[in-house]
């Protein structure tokens, strides 16, 4: 527990949240990398949807992120509202951005795949509804925490509407199979037998995990200013750049 | 598998979707790195200016 605490000191997390976004960024770029190459060089064409189908390589990764992004930012926000941690705060509102443009990317690239394979840029089916309703909702959180002053009382309405807003994930997830949707069914989590060619399914897993990584960077990233501009009057931040 | 570059790039004829998609994917990703970048320098650049202290 010594240890948390020794985490939880900002001073402490803006030194060594450097490193550790290193040691994100450079797996999550080599894995984004090898997997945006595999689908799009290596995986065989699809029999129905020709090459077209390698937008997926963007798509999902993209919309896994989305779901992956707004469900941290609840538990951020949970512990930001029990333990009111800093850091908690910090994170939430540094994921934000990050989520709302990854979610963004799954809209836009599923609306240019949409229209060749469906005839048309958009539907109201119940996924892209629900998915469009997410972006809304990171969107809620950073224009929350701009309407604030206070960044302690703009952190916490945002927790809340992080918090109460998760429920729209498990209504993304299932919405292919409780509605009768356009967008097709689950591939990669289906249960049995993979609905895909190990060629294909591959390289969108490791483009999926690279995302991921990317993430956690592009977070810290952001996290490391944000921090900074909370804590720009202590003595701590201007020691950090008088030494430098 | 593509058989040629020509092919590659043709993308089955899918190529302004396929291309489209990704140049937008590496706009949003190019954009999440920057901006942080800029926006710890700047901060960073007026604590050390001590622009804060009034």
């Amino acid at each position: 527990m010594l240890w948390l605490h020794r985490f939880g000191s900002l001073p402490y997390f803006y030194r060594v949240s450097r490193p550790i976004a290193i040691a994100l960024a450079v797996p999550g770029v080599l894995l984004a990398a090898y997997g945006v190459y595999g689908g799009l060089v290596n995986a065989p064409v699809d029999y129905q949807q020709g090459d077209a189908f390698r937008i997926l390589y963007i798509h999902v990764p993209s919309a896994w992120l989305s779901l992956f992004g707004y469900t941290s930012m609840a538990i951020a926000g949970v512990v930001a509202l029990v333990w009111r941690l800093k850091l908690a705060e910090i994170f939430l509102v540094a994921a934000a951005p990050v989520g709302a443009s990854f979610t963004f990317l799954a809209l836009v690239t599923g609306a240019i795949w949409g229209k060749p394979m469906w005839g048309t840029w958009w539907v109201w089916d119940a996924r892209l509804t629900s998915e469009l309703i997410l972006l809304f909702l990171y969107l809620g959180v950073i224009a929350l925490h701009n309407a604030i002053e206070s960044p302690r009382t703009a952190a916490r309405a945002c927790a809340l509407l992080s918090v109460v807003g998760v429920i729209n994930v498990p209504i993304i997830h299932y919405s292919v199979e409780w509605w009768n949707t356009l967008h097709q069914g689950p591939t990669v989590t289906r249960f049995g037998r993979p609905a895909m060619e190990m060629d294909m399914l591959w390289p969108l897993l490791c483009a999926a995990l690279g995302f991921t990584l990317m993430f956690g960077w592009l977070t810290l990233w952001n996290m490391r200013a944000q921090l900074l501009w909370r804590e720009r009057r202590s003595r701590w931040a201007k020691k950090v750049f008088s030494d430098a | 598998m593509h058989e040629s570059w020509q092919q590659f790039w043709a993308m089955g004829g899918y190529a302004p979707y396929v291309w489209g998609s990704y140049a937008i994917a590496a706009i949003v990703i190019v954009g999440n790195i920057v901006t942080p970048v800029l926006v710890h320098r700047h901060i960073a650049r007026r604590i050390k200016n001590e622009e804060y202290d009034d």
